[in-house]
């Protein structure tokens, strides 16, 4: 029989075993639960997420036009630990039409983690990017012969036109910035700059894909992980279309050609952009892959400021088309009435001289017909001074805060909020803030702010606005907020139609002094009859040299299909160097879309 | 014919089905860590899951003859295949190829054996026949010297002779049988005190390096020094650890699923599919898998000291232990080395990593015991 005095060490060893494996379960679930770290370093270890663009969206005109599509373009990837010390450089250069000395100057720049910070031996790097079918059909061809080579496809911007380029704006590779803004970014992606492209890069963009690629221990990819499930197809952008109409771009841009200015076409009755010119621009393919960098810097150093929207960002006293405004704002509140008349004493006026001649006194339809100033002078003055000036002005500035107030409500002296138009300034209608810094809080009369009677001084407002007041007045009394994309319903809301509460039949005194001035006044040189525009010049005093020639109008006077506002900088008379543009555009827009009223207008006239 | 029906009547099915468990799961695995893209199947002698079945079919012929030998035989002989054993591993370095470093392999046409996983069989049976001598009595000095050194010789040639010091180790594997027969608890007490001391002292700076370098080699130091945290060294000495716990910590609670874990697709854990297949267990089977199987081992061991301890002779009783204790001492270097606990230490986790030698040596080791304690009741008579 065996010797038993140590039975109980049995106990002590199955004791060791129990408690080793205790110890080691304890030890799996600090590993593998507690800690959750080690599933992100698996990850990284063998998965390799390589993105797969989407399509940004298109766009088109409100004729459906492409403007903005997409060009395939190229990328030249490299996975460095394939490539192995037999990597035939030479070749590999020739076929890329490069020198030895830049592609080691690339391999140095890829690899320093400080400006390239997902570098990595084993994973893809773009080693060229934003390259042309045939800057890479040489390399495609020999592709078998660089091992750790390979070519990615993937798109850029593409432009119908030579048109628009503010509007449009362009689209470029996200920076830091935008990458620590929204993290859905990854480097290299790309998003709108400015423009449409930025203004709508959320519809535009699309949604990246990603493919899943599992990696070896060695870098060499093996595949795709998990058949493809954690894979994602990329989504295209959205179509977007424009209530721009390119050809009547194209037409006011080549109109205003070397001069410095802008042109704006709204359709009244509902607000959509017609045109929104701003010269100069530059051709948008110059802002487009491996030129961008240098055309962009070239165009911030040009002293004309090609990449200012002057459309929506220069802000120019409005000159004498604030005459209508003016007119308009008295009527309402009873500074005149549609009778009132006020003598003209032709240059000898005072305190504001008329530049016109026509007989005197003058009523209110010629006075917007021939533009008088002494006529608005007195006017404003009479508004302003209606209840005397109180005690320390208190009438005087009641009423003039009543006026500013009448006047911003045609869409002046702010920027348009619920509109997508991007990059506006506001423009100013004084306050009596500004007047008290000047002159003190009794310091100053309606003779002080005399020049606001003719739309000069401080008062400044941006085509744009001019174009929006246009439409509003051949909407009679109200605006929608101009807006860039073509049938969108968010436009239609009520909260987006803007009332200037002033009554109907104002409104007609004044589209009948319009019409007058194309038909008798300083527009009728570059009327066409047939479409009754409606206009009113402005030319507006400039310190600095020649005069800014405005304009602003709508047509046809009863129907009203597109409202105009011009501004051309250092040229003289608006009714010269303005009024033609709106009216070529005018003519244009409307054989185009409406030539039935030039037939009815025709039957008309024979019938008399 | 009679005594034929006893043996197969008493043998421990139970021990032969954790086994068999452990064994088809461990070639599962075998599979999953050979397993990439181009993959061939299991059964394909391409990959070593399919050799690793031919393995483990002629092991069990092995276990098979073996449960048909007289029992009589190792008592018999037990010291005649002891001194073979010696005289083969003496001979082994000089019939070597040099793999990695280690001269324990003998190539027979396609096959390579590594006798130092046969060594320890032979080393438990001879001990044994000496402690199961009449009036053997292990808390007497020389009694307990005797099988000490017995355990020392085969022990020292696999580490100075063969480089193999794992291997080695394994052989601290008998001092819970000489425990188990009265060998004073103070040696062990005292083995676990000296480690505890080390790892301090280790720890602290205390050891000056030239003391280390003449206990170790360079790379067992480095495996220490990244062990206990010293050294930092996730690219050279520390990286197979470090993606071995990647690859278990990866695995979550239910795993990634058979066939599915990248860092074993991916082969970003070295000799995955030997002395590091438990971390594909972990990764592939999560923290269910990986408990479940160390439950088996856990129940297999204890099964193995129950059977022990039913053994009615000191020759069987020994060796029982000696079996416990080295399928215990395996589990516990292999598992505590996947999961960063002990230092890396190359030894096999029994019938899962892929080895003909050692699942071979496992087999021998296991179905001797059986056969000894199917006829135990035969002592009786």
């Amino acid at each position: 029989m065996i010797n038993d005095t140590y039975y109980k060490r049995r106990y002590v060893i199955a004791g060791i075993a129990i408690a080793v494996v205790a110890i080691y379960i304890v030890r799996l679930f600090a590993l593998q639960i507690v800690d959750q770290s080690r599933r992100e370093k698996a990850d990284n270890n063998a998965l390799v997420r390589q993105p797969v663009y989407a399509a940004r969206g298109l766009i088109y005109d409100r004729n459906d036009s492409l403007l903005v599509f997409n060009q395939p373009i190229y990328e030249v990837l490299i996975i460095m630990r394939e490539m192995g010390s037999n990597f035939d450089t030479l070749s590999f250069c020739q076929c890329l039409s490069i020198d030895t000395v830049a592609y080691r100057e690339r391999i140095s720049q890829i690899s320093d983690r400080r400006k390239n910070r997902g570098f990595s031996k084993y994973t893809p790097q773009v080693f060229m990017g934003q390259l042309k079918k045939e800057d890479i059909s040489l390399l495609q061809e020999r592709l078998y012969s660089f091992p750790g080579v390979s070519i990615r496809k993937r798109t850029l911007r593409d432009y119908t036109y030579n048109s628009a380029c503010h509007i449009l704006g362009s689209v470029g590779e996200v920076n830091e910035r935008d990458l620590e803004r929204d993290p859905s970014y990854r480097q290299g992606d790309y998003s709108g700059r400015d423009g449409v492209e930025k203004q709508y890069e959320k519809q535009l963009r699309g949604e990246n894909g990603v493919e899943v690629l599992l990696r070896d221990s060695r870098g060499r990819i093996q595949g795709s992980y998990n058949n493809g499930e954690e894979d994602r197809t990329p989504t295209a952008g959205i179509n977007l279309h424009l209530g721009i109409d390119i050809d009547i771009q194209s037409m006011a841009e080549e109109l205003i050609g070397e001069h410095i200015g802008s042109a704006v076409a709204i359709e009244p009755q509902t607000g959509e952009i017609l045109a929104l010119v701003s010269m100069p621009g530059w051709n948008p393919k110059d802002l487009v892959g491996k030129a961008r960098g240098n055309n962009y810097m070239a165009l911030l150093g040009n002293p004309s400021k090609p990449l200012m929207n002057r459309a929506t960002q220069a802000m120019y006293p409005p000159g004498s088309t604030f005459k209508t405004l003016q007119t308009l704002v008295a009527l309402d509140q009873g500074g005149i009435t549609p009778d009132t008349r006020y003598p003209c004493n032709g240059p000898q006026s005072t305190p504001i001289k008329c530049t016109h001649h026509h007989g005197s006194p003058v009523d209110l339809g010629m006075a917007i017909e021939q533009s008088c100033n002494p006529y608005y002078w007195c006017a404003f003055r009479d508004l302003l001074q209606m209840d005397g000036y109180g005690k320390g002005n208190k009438h005087f500035r009641h009423r003039y805060e009543l006026w500013r107030e009448g006047i911003m409500r045609f869409g002046l002296g702010q920027k348009f909020e619920d509109s997508d138009v991007p990059d506006q300034k506001g423009g100013s209608i004084p306050s009596t803030k500004l007047y008290d810094r000047f002159y003190g809080k009794t310091g100053w009369k309606a003779i002080t702010i005399r020049s606001l009677s003719i739309g000069q001084g401080e008062v400044l407002v941006t085509p744009l606005q001019l174009a929006n007041q246009a439409a509003c007045i051949a909407n009679e009394g109200y605006y929608i907020t101009p807006h860039l994309l073509h049938n969108d319903s968010t436009y239609l809301q009520a909260d987006k139609r803007h009332e200037t509460g002033i009554d109907g039949a104002y409104f007609k005194i004044v589209k009948d002094g319009m019409e007058r001035v194309m038909t008798n006044g300083t527009g009728r040189w570059h009327n066409v009859p047939k479409w009754h525009i409606c206009g009113k010049t402005g030319t507006v005093q400039n310190s600095h040299g020649k005069d800014h020639a405005i304009f602003i109008g709508y047509a046809p006077k009863d129907n009203p299909k597109i409202a105009v506002a011009i501004a051309v900088e250092n040229v003289g008379f608006g009714a010269t160097w303005a009024c033609p543009v709106a009216v070529k555009m005018i003519d244009a827009y409307l054989s185009k879309h409406y030539p039935e009223l030039a037939d009815e207008e025709q039957i008309t006239e024979n019938r008399e | 014919m009679n005594q034929r029906n006893n043996i197969w009547s008493g043998v421990d099915w139970i021990t032969i089905g954790l086994f068999l468990a452990l064994a088809l799961f461990g070639w599962m695995n075998i599979y999953g860590a050979g397993y990439s893209f181009e993959q061939t199947s299991i059964f394909s002698f391409d990959n070593r899951a399919g050799k690793q079945f031919v393995w483990l079919m002629t092991a069990m012929v092995v276990g098979f003859c073996i449960l048909l030998i007289d029992e009589k035989t190792y008592d018999v002989l037990g010291y005649w295949f002891y001194g073979a054993t010696i005289l083969l591993l003496i001979a082994t370095p000089f019939l070597a190829h040099d793999i990695k470093g280690s001269l324990s392999w003998i190539t027979f046409g396609p096959v390579s054996l590594q006798p130092a996983e046969f060594a320890k069989c032979f080393t438990a049976i001879a001990i044994a026949k000496y402690m199961g001598r009449y009036g053997y009595r292990v808390e007497t000095w020389k009694d307990l010297v005797v099988p000490c050194v017995m355990v020392l010789i085969p022990m020292a040639i696999i580490m100075i002779m063969q480089k193999e010091t794992g291997s080695a180790l394994v052989f601290g594997a008998f001092l819970l049988p000489l425990y188990r027969q009265g060998m004073t608890g103070k040696i062990m007490g005292s083995g676990v005190i000296v480690a505890i001391v080390f790892v301090v002292v280790m720890k602290c700076g205390w050891i000056p390096d030239k003391w280390l370098d003449k206990v170790f080699e360079p790379h067992q130091k480095t495996r220490i020094e990244v062990l206990l945290g010293i050294k930092e060294d996730p690219t050279g000495a520390g990286y197979n650890v470090n993606q071995s716990l990647i690859a278990v910590g990866s695995g979550g609670f239910w795993g990634k699923g058979y066939l599915k874990g990248t860092q074993t697709k991916m082969k970003f854990v070295p000799e995955q599919d030997t002395d590091f297949i438990f971390c594909t267990v972990g990764e592939e089977w999560g923290f269910v898998g990986s408990t479940l199987v160390l439950l088996i081992y856990l129940a297999f061991i204890l099964r193995l000291i129950m059977i022990a301890e039913r053994q009615r002779d000191t020759f069987s009783q020994v060796y029982a232990y000696s079996v416990a204790s080295i399928f215990l001492v395996h589990l516990i270097i292999n598992v505590g080395m996947v999961l960063g606990l002990l230092p890396v230490i190359g030894i096999p986790l029994p019938m899962f990593s892929y080895g003909g030698s050692s699942l071979w040596g496992f087999t021998l080791l296991l179905f001797i015991l059986l056969r000894l304690d199917a006829s135990r009741v035969n002592k009786l008579h």
